[in-house]
Formats: structure tokens, sequence, C-alpha cells
């Protein structure tokens, strides 16, 4: 058994090198062979390094340069707004949550943020430093064509 | 009825108010001392056993409501095993703390009988009051119970991330706020935190 799937990712190689550059991967689709223990690879530490990053894309939504570990956002409290709330930045020093997140969905712009912007995380999200599962070409329009 | 429990006071008194006529000094005197004793080491292995993680979940408000919540965080499961139970957080270690906040859990003892908190919903509706008693005891204390194992004097701000090392500096080490005043909710899910100002706010 152990040789068939040997030979099997041997013959792959050439593929999978091609489609994802590191060895030891959680399959993203598909099921996993039954007959193979996968190995979950060691959760990577987060990025911490309070840096802001730029944006891939004028849409993107800024990503966030700290853990959050147990930082609770729940329909009681939201530890994000502790910091990124427009009346707090002062003494955080933290960036306010944009105007956008302020607008409800007909433009209206209300005093604080939104109920449909308010689970910070569902759109933004913390860094590791890691190699991406899937192998990304995408490039932004203003990065210099390197070809 | 009345008459008879006079009676039987009387009686008791003037046993005790009466020299032993029988006992040897001895017996009376040694046998005083292993009799305290026993009844020290009884009520402190009583009392070490109101302490324990069984005694805290033994009811179902703390069992299914606070108890797993404290499961999913730091001080329940980490790298280094360390772990903090109910009462290393809840009741001081000092003999003397500890003492009158005994006494003052009688109250719960009482909200135990009446169901004070008995279903969810009860005890979500009273989760910010019992919240804020929290808040009120660790903050009047200064956050002993936090700092029966987290000192200042032993945390290395080098090895924090700068911007909770530059927040120590200017808050925990001048003495300005204590441990709770951020560090709310970190063994439960928070109540309602409406006006609830974060704790390195400036001006409160």
């Amino acid at each position: 058994m152990r040789a068939i799937v040997a030979f099997l990712v041997t013959a792959m190689l050439p593929i999978l090198a091609v489609a994802q550059p590191v060895g030891e991967q959680p399959r993203l689709s598909g099921n996993s062979p039954p007959t193979v223990a996968m190995k979950a690879p060691p959760v990577p530490a987060t990025i911490t390094d309070d840096v802001r990053r730029p944006r891939n894309y004028p849409e993107q939504p800024p990503v966030i340069p700290h853990t959050i570990d147990g930082y609770q956002l729940t329909l009681n409290t939201n530890r994000c707004l502790s910091c990124h709330a427009r009346q707090f930045i002062q003494g955080s020093g933290a960036p306010m949550i944009s105007v956008t997140h302020f607008m409800d969905r007909d433009g209206q712009v209300l005093a604080d943020v939104g109920p449909r912007r308010y689970f910070c995380t569902a759109c933004h999200v913390t860094q590791a430093d890691a190699q991406p599962l899937v192998a990304n070409t995408f490039r932004d329009a203003l990065t210099p064509n390197e070809r | 009825m009345f008459r008879s429990l006079l009676r039987t006071s009387l009686l008791l008194w003037g046993i005790i108010v009466r020299p032993a006529t029988t006992l040897s000094l001895g017996f009376l005197t040694l046998g005083g001392f292993a009799a305290g004793v026993m009844f020290w080491g009884g009520f402190s292995t009583a009392m070490e056993f109101t302490n324990t993680e069984t005694f805290c979940t033994g009811c179902h408000e703390m069992r299914d409501n606070v108890y797993p919540e404290l499961a999913q965080t730091v001080h329940f499961s980490n790298r280094s095993g360390v772990r903090a139970i109910c009462s290393d957080c809840h009741v001081p270690h000092k003999w003397t703390d500890k003492i009158a906040r005994k006494m003052q859990a009688s109250k719960e003892v009482w909200g135990t009988l009446f169901g004070t908190i008995s279903t969810r919903q009860k005890f979500l509706d009273k989760r910010r009051e019992l919240a804020e008693h929290e808040w009120v005891r660790l903050k009047s204390n200064d956050s002993l119970e936090c700092r029966n194992c987290h000192s200042t004097a032993a945390m290395d701000l080098t090895r924090q991330a700068p911007r909770a090392a530059g927040i120590h500096t200017r808050f925990l080490l001048t003495g300005e706020r204590t441990c709770i005043d951020c560090h709310k909710g970190i063994a439960h899910q928070l109540p309602d935190m409406t006006g609830v100002a974060p704790g390195w706010v400036e001006t409160r």
C-alpha cells in the first residue's frame, strides 16, 4: 500500500510542483484518501509586528497585523472597537474604522458602525508567516510587470 | 416547649460551669488539644473542598454556564500546561480574605436554593450584575487574584509585543490602572458592555 501511495505521489510530483509550492498541506477539496492518515501541518504563528500592510487592490479589507486570540466579538461586546472605534483612536493610536462602515445599505451614514459591518472578522483577518495553500499569480495593476 | 428548652439550657450551663470531678487535667488539656487539631483539620479540609473544581461545577448554574466558557480560554489550556481553576481567580488566597469571601458566598447558597439563576435566560439577564460584582471586587483589591500568579516584577516586558509592553509601562507599572481595568472577560464571555469604557481610556 505504502509503495503504491509513494509511487502515485512521485508520479504526481511534477504536477504538484507547478500547482503547489509547498509539500505538506491539507487538501482543500475532494476526499482525503481513506487509507492514509492525513497529517495536519502545524498552525503557523500570527504576524504581530503592528506594521500596516498595503492592500493588494483598492477594495481589499486591510489585514490585521496583530493577534486577536481571545478577543471577544459577540453581540454583547466588540473588542476590536475598543481601540478602532472613532472615539478611542486618539488614545489607542489604532486606525479608525472607515466611514464606509457607518453606512447602512441605502448609503445613509449613521453615527456609529452599522449592524452589517459590526463583525470585523467577516472581512478582516490576521496574517501568518506561511506559504499559501494554493499558488496564486495575482498581480496588482500598479505593480511593475516583472516579465 | 419553651420551658423544656430553658430547662435543658440551664442543665447544660450547670455542667459547663462546674469543674470536672472525674476527668484529669491531663486528659482535658491533651484531649482538648487533639480535638482542636481534629476540628481545625476537618474545617480546613472542608474549606479546601469548597475551593475545588468538583465543588464549583457541582451545581448546574456553574457547570453549564461559566465553566464551559473557561474551558475555551488560555487559563484552562495552554502551551505550558498551567491551569487556573475557579477558586484561583474568585477566592483570595490569604486566610482572612478567604474567610471573608466564603462568608459572602453564603449569598450564593441562597441563590442556589431559590433559583436566582436557575435557567440560562435568568443567568444571561443577571450576567452584567454578576460581572460588575467581580469587576468591583478585583478593582478594589488591586487585582489581587491575578497577581497571585502574574507579578509586575516577574513580567518581562521585552518578551511582550511592543504595543502590550507600551501599555503596561504606561498604565500598569505606574499603578494608574490595575489588571481588571483592561483584562475583563479573559476567562468568561462578557455581558452586554454598553457604557463600559475600555480600561486604557485617558479620561474616565
